[in-house]
């Protein structure tokens, strides 16, 4: 079996420390073993070099979303990042991500996440499920293709990453004007729902903002689970958005979708 | 100084899949409920869960039925599980799974368009609904946006360090926010612990940085009884190189999708251990069988055996289990639909923990509940795959309703200001005292000690001297110190505490092996191999005897008399083969 090389030595990791008020890039040269995440190498630094470096991490496998950095630039969770991945001559970059104030060091206050999450109106099942035909005994009927296109959306560990490299978030801070890729995502993974009973088109469309987003794909670079938010879930609900939404039916009065009832009013759009 | 304070019916510690389960049972019975994450909400070590949710609907075995999944769990856990809090679990699981669906989770389908159910190690049928290797995930993230719904207040990057009772009754909780370091006090009716686990003991483990047994250590603290502590599930399959990740989770469902394990001589070794199981054997008998082939020498390059699916169709491979996929090829530069990956057993699960009302959740600690891995007795010696993802729902739910009534039932409470006090005491001494002892360093002697003399196979000498050793920390853990003494976000002041529960988890797990003479689900003692009549008739219960003293007592099983002939019929069918 084929066996990688696994470059050790030491490194040069230049990693951000500061606060609200400021700060900057700090040197710190680590002997690197084999394998080794960019994640092991900043917990050994606090454990050894600098014991109040403040990181964000919890199940180091990419599955929990909490170590979201900037390593040499570019988002990445740092439990995935390996060392011997990054160019070899030169010093590591590991800074907090931009989209979001920072609390210390590497660790941002994502909060914003959470209140954008909250305006969004849960799953709730569709008044007309028929017996028979979407239930059995009890049980949902669903397909197994709308299983794969809503799993694709659910795989999202919520590292928040794709918001932080949104061109509207990071370089507008229209944060009280976009929902963000990620919540672009969750809301398609809704709207995809065959069973679903709410419809959400007003809010993509409206305290969403998906008209902002401008489609640069940037968001679907970074995603660590390869969730093809652009294309798979941005660009179909922009297009049922153009189809559908039309400001003046909606003051008018909007019939919502088959199936579908509107969803209750939501309070104010969440500040960052 | 005045510090925040918030006031509750209901209080639930921990905010993975029990403890949200509970937040939003005890908030639907109109209880005014707050829930603290030590992480940020949706990271708790349940979306590490991969494989599935038992519950014997029978979408894909019609035949299966909550007696047979009873009886599985009773035969996983060697018997010594609590009896009705199984049978609670095989009746209840299925409806916890619909109701899940009903909130919008997703799950693999049957061409039927019901549930899929996949197979698993101890399952007699085909029993885990599953949504490919993201089962936790996809539970977790379903019952966070319930939570968020149902009026439960989160508190996010929020530490607790200690319970505060007032006399013989909990009544609140102290903790701190760890992005400022400000203290934080909580009064509650009731409070449920649901902290999970407590891998962090062991180097190699597979669980989350959150999981040092918090919950343990504080329902201990607050007079609460535990049960069956020395019995740690290892599981079978994690990753061991590189020596980064080693420990990181291989979940089961490789194995149930058909992955065949080999040592280095090529040979399928489970043909000797369980020839009728093999690879889907109960995670004991396999987790020892791959370290045994290792202790004899015939292990893979880096320590562990071989575990093969490069002969299933690889896009099957990569649909199926496609985490799995992504982790070898990203972390080990390995191709799973070509090559084996390489794994050993790594600290998975305890079984144990605090020793609760089976309808309930309920400790002897009035006001304290207890649920998920945080409670013990529905698992015995030997957790199945499959059977935590159920019990957190099942026995969340419950406890979230149970203490919901117990608040209901209960007057206003408050917190005696002197037990305040020394709970600011004791966070203050870790970060302005004139301790001396780092507790980065101690952690890792602690993980040192339990590796050598705690770990999968285990006798007299080891645990004497591993007992003798954590006696040494438990005599230096009062001069912890965090090594830098910026409130703000400072890991090594949030270690200290940890470090403290840790070891007195470490306490219970290592006395409780040295008292159990027998090998029994996941205790496996080299000086007493065989089953003890007696043993297999006991718990060790552990709690605390006036101030400092630990004390293990073995109690007779809690068995119920309407279950006997299931169990007896399954005792009778294992003998026949």
């Amino acid at each position: 079996m084929s066996v990688m090389p696994m470059a050790v030595g030491t490194r040069r990791l230049k990693i951000w420390r500061g606060d609200l008020t400021g700060g900057g890039l700090v040197d710190y040269d680590l002997n690197t073993e084999p394998g080794m995440v960019v994640l092991d190498a900043v917990l050994e630094i606090q454990r050894s070099q600098a014991p109040d470096l403040a990181v964000r991490w919890n199940c180091k496998a990419a599955k929990c979303g909490s170590c979201s950095a900037e390593i040499n630039g570019k988002p990445r969770l740092m439990c995935k990042t390996r060392l011997d991945h990054l160019p070899p001559l030169e010093p590591i970059t590991v800074e907090p991500m931009k989209a979001f104030p920072v609390i210390r060091d590497l660790v941002t206050d994502v909060s914003w996440n959470y209140r954008v999450n909250e305006q969004i109106t849960p799953f709730t099942p569709r008044d007309d499920l028929k017996e028979g035909v979407d239930l059995h005994n009890g049980d949902f009927l669903i397909d197994q293709a709308d299983t794969d296109r809503m799993s694709e959306f659910r795989k999202c560990i919520e590292c928040f990453m794709c918001q932080d490299v949104c061109h509207i978030l990071r370089d507008q801070r229209m944060h009280n004007r976009y929902y963000g890729p990620r919540f672009m995502v969750r809301m398609a993974s809704l709207d995809m729902h065959p069973l679903d009973g709410v419809d959400r088109l007003d809010q993509i469309a409206d305290e969403g903002g998906i008209g902002l987003c401008n489609i640069t794909k940037c968001c679907t670079e970074v995603c660590p689970e390869g969730i093809h938010i652009t294309d798979n879930a941005i660009i179909p609900m922009k297009e049922r958005v153009v189809d559908t939404h039309d400001p003046l039916l909606k003051v008018l009065g909007r019939k919502p979708n088959r199936g579908r009832t509107k969803p209750p009013p939501r309070s104010e759009d969440p500040q960052l | 100084m005045a510090i925040e304070h918030h006031d509750y019916d209901v209080l639930v510690l921990g905010s993975g899949g029990s403890g949200l389960r509970a937040a939003i049972a005890a908030a639907e019975a109109g209880a005014k409920t707050g829930l603290i994450c030590k992480s940020l909400l949706g990271k708790a070590h349940t979306v590490m869960a991969e494989g599935g949710l038992a519950a014997s609907l029978g979408n894909v075995a019609p035949e299966d039925d909550w007696s047979t999944h009873f009886q599985d769990t009773m035969f996983g856990g060697k018997y010594l599980n609590n009896w009705r809090m199984a049978e609670l679990h095989a009746k209840e699981a299925p409806d916890r799974a619909r109701e899940l669906e009903h909130w919008g989770a997703v799950f693999d389908r049957t061409p039927e368009r019901l549930m899929s159910q996949r197979a698993f190690g101890g399952h007699t049928y085909k029993r885990l609904v599953h949504i490919g290797d993201r089962t936790g995930l996809e539970m977790i993230r379903t019952l966070q946006d319930r939570t968020v719904h149902s009026n439960v207040e989160v508190f996010m990057e929020t530490t607790i360090t200690r319970l505060i009772k007032d006399g013989e009754r909990v009544v609140g909780a102290f903790g701190y926010r760890r992005a400022s370091g400000e203290q934080i006090s909580f009064s509650a009716k009731a409070l449920i612990v649901a902290t999970g686990g407590g891998g962090r003991i062991y180097k190699i483990t597979s669980n989350s940085q959150d999981c040092t047994g918090d919950g343990y250590a504080l329902g201990y603290e607050a007079g609460a009884e535990l049960v069956d502590m020395e019995f740690i599930q290892f599981h079978p399959t994690g990753m061991v190189y590189p020596p980064g990740v080693a420990g990181l989770l291989v979940t089961e469902a490789v194995r149930g999708e058909g992955g065949i394990l080999r040592n280095a001589l090529g040979e399928r070794f489970m043909e000797r251990y369980d020839p009728k199981r093999m690879e889907l054997s109960t995670r004991d008998v396999v987790a020892r069988s791959i370290y045994t082939e290792v202790q004899e020498g015939r292990g893979s390059p880096h320590g562990g055996v071989f575990l093969d699916v490069s002969h299933l169709d690889s896009a099957y491979v990569r649909k199926k289990l496609p985490s799995m996929y992504d982790q070898f090829m990203e972390l080990a530069g390995v191709d799973i639909t070509k090559e084996p990956m390489q794994v050993g057993p790594t600290c998975h699960y305890f079984m144990g923990g605090v020793k609760v009302d089976s309808d309930n959740g309920e400790s002897r600690v009035p006001g304290l509940f207890a649920t998920g891995e945080a409670s013990g007795g529905m698992n015995g010696a030997n957790r199945l795959g499959g059977n935590s993802l159920g019990d957190l729902l099942v026995f969340g739910r419950r406890a979230g309703e149970g203490a919901a009534a117990a608040a209901d039932a209960s007057g206003a409470v408050s917190l005696p200001a002197d037990e305040v006090a020394a709970a600011q005491a004791e966070i203050d001494g870790y970060l302005n005292g004139s301790g001396t002892e780092n507790p980065f360093e101690m952690h890792r002697e602690l993980q040192t000690i339990m590796g050598d003399g705690v770990g999968i196979f285990r006798d007299r000498e080891d645990l004497t001297d591993a007992i003798a050793k954590l006696d040494d920390l438990q005599a230096r853990v009062g001069n912890l110190k965090a090594p830098s003494d910026r409130p703000d976000y400072n890991p090594g002041w949030q270690l200290c505490r940890e470090v403290k529960n840790m070891l007195t988890v470490s306490h219970m797990i290592a006395r409780g092996a040295l008292m159990r003479e027998e090998s029994r689900g996941a205790h496996s003692r080299l000086d007493h191999t065989g089953y003890s009549d007696y043993w297999g008739e006991h718990n060790i219960i552990v709690h605390r005897d006036g101030e400092h003293d630990m004390t293990l007592t073995p109690i007779p099983v809690v068995k119920r008399g309407e279950l006997q002939e299931l169990v007896e019929a399954r005792k009778e069918a294992e003998k026949a083969s």
